[in-house]
């Protein structure tokens, strides 16, 4: 049955198959260190025979907790497919790598895998500042598993492909930090494996040479049928790249499929941020002039996750508790992460004693991928009675992009949909 | 072209990782990393007198003082005996020969893998690699001081006889016992990292210990084979041998114990690299 079992395997191309795959790293409570020190060790011993002599029923208060960095994970991967692990940080999407890389080994279950794995978790792993540029590539595609054989036969194109040519005898120490970078991938992405184990390594580098790195793998898994699973917090290279995806949350697997289910799965279960505030009158902030009740963000769309295409309105539910009190303008601010002003909107108004609700509508196709929080200003002419600051915060994800080849971050503050008008004058 | 590569995948061995799994292949994964050992070894040289003219000159100036020291000391103020009538300068460097390379591979191997930390975390290899590779840097520096021994030999204008063929089989003796040593240690370094400030201690005790500066032949008969147990002291009196001739002799029960002794540190080592190579990750 067994053997009929493993036979079916080969049978279906299942080049890695997990079984019950868990990590666990001990943390002890009394060494917060990241290492262990010998004095520390000895001290610790000298000092807990010193109190069981002097008090033969001491307890040994030194526990040691067990943290899973990875637990039960299960699953299978055929010949060919390309596999994204998402999830946030901490979820486990290194440790898993690690092990299929045999960095770390597992603490339980077991992982089959058949043909030759090359992993990439860094880029340029060994580089040596001191050496030229063409002694670099010899030692790191020995590092990464390439025979001398191999590496002598991809060189031009490896240079070639890293543009680099007038600079091979010269060591790497004087690169340009794109220049390294684009060295290291060149390297890694003539790695002849059947599996390649990508990690979080598009995260560098200029974003024309990311592009031409998601190309180069998307060409090598297409032509040679190769494995690859990657890992990324880049939605847009993940949704372009891959077919299937695992969603990893707290050591466990979430969620796996079709890579655009598994994305749209990981920004509705992580990104539903704070979309609605409310508060009584007791806790409402604001001051004897102004205070605000509910703020909330509906997306004007029957999909929970906002996207760059998703109209917003944004609410904001607010008393005036004296009668001397009289506003005249309200104000919405968009910020992004950092804290910097996007925008800013007003409308005019008059609002005296009573309850009120200001909407305000962010259109689609208008703002970036990125977080952003909202300050609302209650004005009384030139003077600011209230402002109600960072009462909401909202992510806006990218939508994977298919038209443009471009993968990576789009620049700007904002990404209006603007009206384009390109007509041809003459032939030339 | 597609059933092709499917019949060449099926025929591939399979990997299978799981708790403990690590041990089965691992000496012939040795064997498959080769390339990197040989070229870990080669960046570590390279880049050593790459950097500076100084790197050289280190190797030089470092185990002739000492050889000038000792003579001095030992030779011309205690007047101790010289083996088998040859110059003092030229037994003391003899001896000094093994031991710097022992004490340097020590060093060097014991530091080795906190030294290499970003490349243990970042791909799989067997780790043995680092360490040995660092010890062939010292070989480096090893036949760079034996330049001053033939210096300092033509000087004496001393003949050596045709022992000096059996030299390597020392070499390999001091080679084992560094390797033994160092694995232990720098296993030990990788999980307490104040290990490393007992080792220049125990390099300079050992200096003391080991029959550097004197023969060991005045040695007290009684404690002969006591003073054996250092692993040393087989490689020192065999240099001795080699370089200087018959006229020294070896003392064939010290000898075999300091053999025996090197063997058990070399097993020792290699099983608590072995035992603690898998949590090299984790830890560093």
């Amino acid at each position: 049955m067994m053997a009929c079992y493993k036979g079916f395997l080969i049978m279906s191309d299942v080049v890695i198959q997990s079984d019950g795959l868990g990590k666990a790293y001990t943390i002890s409570h009394q060494h917060r260190e990241r290492y262990t020190a010998l004095r520390d060790v000895l001290a610790n011993r000298v000092k807990k025979a010193w109190s069981r002599i002097r008090n033969p029923h001491y307890y040994d208060h030194d526990t040691v907790e067990e943290f899973w960095a990875l637990k039960k994970v299960s699953f299978e991967i055929k010949q060919g497919e390309r596999v994204g692990i998402i999830g946030r940080n901490g979820a486990g999407k290194s440790t898993l790598l690690k092990i299929l890389s045999r960095i770390t080994e597992p603490t339980t279950g077991r992982v089959e895998i058949t043909g030759r794995v090359a992993s990439l978790l860094e880029v340029g792993t060994g580089f040596h500042p001191e050496l030229t540029g063409r002694e670099n590539i010899f030692l790191n595609g020995a590092i990464l598993g390439m025979s001398q054989a191999e590496i002598k036969k991809k060189f031009d194109e490896i240079v070639a492909f890293a543009e680099v040519e007038q600079f091979l005898d010269t060591p790497v120490k004087r690169y340009s930090s794109g220049m390294y970078v684009r060295l290291a991938f060149a390297v890694a992405a003539h790695l002849e494996s059947e599996i390649l184990l990508v990690d979080e390594v598009l995260a560098v580098g200029d974003a024309a040479f990311q592009k031409k790195c998601l190309g180069k793998m998307q060409d090598v898994s297409t032509q040679s049928d190769r494995t690859i699973l990657f890992v990324s917090h880049n939605m847009t290279a993940i949704q372009s790249l891959c077919s299937k995806g695992i969603l990893l949350k707290k050591g466990g697997i979430q969620k796996m499929g079709d890579i655009d289910t598994v994305v749209n799965d990981y920004f509705s279960h992580e990104f539903l941020c704070q979309l609605v505030n409310e508060w009584n009158l007791d806790t409402a902030p604001g001051n004897d002039a102004v205070r605000v009740k509910k703020v909330h963000m509906l997306p004007e769309s029957e999909d929970p996750v906002i996207n760059v295409t998703t109209p917003l309105k944004v609410t904001t539910e607010f008393w005036i508790c004296q009668d001397s009190v009289t506003i005249t303008s309200i104000s919405m601010a968009l910020k992004n992460i950092k804290g910097e002003y996007i925008f800013a909107c007003v409308t005019e108004c008059s609002c005296t004693k009573g309850l009120y609700s200001a909407a305000v509508e962010i259109p689609g196709n208008f703002l970036n991928d990125d977080t952003y929080t909202i300050d609302f200003y209650f004005l009384k002419e030139a003077t600011v009675l209230f402002l109600h600051q960072d009462c909401l915060v909202f992510q806006v994800n990218d939508i994977p992009r298919v038209s443009t080849g471009y993968l990576g971050k789009w620049v700007g503050a904002v990404r209006p949909t603007l009206h384009w008008d390109c007509s041809r004058l003459a032939d030339a | 072209m597609r059933t092709i590569k499917k019949t060449i995948m099926i025929n591939q061995t399979k990997l299978v990782i799981e708790p403990g799994r690590a041990e089965k292949n691992y000496f012939a994964d040795l064997w498959r990393y080769r390339e990197l050992f040989y070229i870990l070894s080669w960046r570590d040289i390279s880049t050593r007198y790459k950097q500076t003219f100084i790197g050289i000159l280190w190797a030089l100036i470092r185990p002739f003082l000492t050889m000038v020291v000792f003579t001095v000391v030992f030779g011309k103020l205690a007047k101790l005996p010289s083996d088998g009538g040859a110059p003092y300068a030229i037994m003391v460097y003899a001896a000094l020969l093994p031991w710097q390379f022992f004490s340097s591979s020590l060093t060097e191997a014991s530091n080795s893998l906190v030294g290499n930390a970003q490349l243990i975390t970042k791909v799989y290899f067997p780790r043995m690699i680092i360490p040995t590779s660092s010890i062939i840097t010292c070989f480096v520096d090893f036949l760079i001081s034996f330049a001053i021994l033939v210096m300092v030999m033509a000087y004496y204008r001393f003949m050596p006889t045709l022992n000096i063929f059996l030299l390597p089989v020392f070499l390999l003796m001091a080679f084992a016992a560094s390797l033994g040593l160092g694995l232990y240690i720098t296993s030990l370094n990788v999980k307490y990292r104040d290990f490393r400030y007992v080792i220049p201690f125990v390099v300079q005790f050992g200096l003391y210990i080991s029959p550097v500066g004197f023969s060991s032949s005045i040695i007290p008969e009684q404690y002969r084979l006591l003073y054996c147990l250092n692993p040393m002291v087989a490689v020192i009196d065999g240099f001795r041998w080699a370089i200087i001739g018959n006229t020294t002799f070896i003392y064939w029960p010290g000898f075999i114990l300091s053999m025996a002794v090197t063997f058990f540190f070399v097993l020792l080592g290699i099983k608590k690299f072995r035992s603690m190579e898998k949590s090299f990750a984790d830890i560093i």
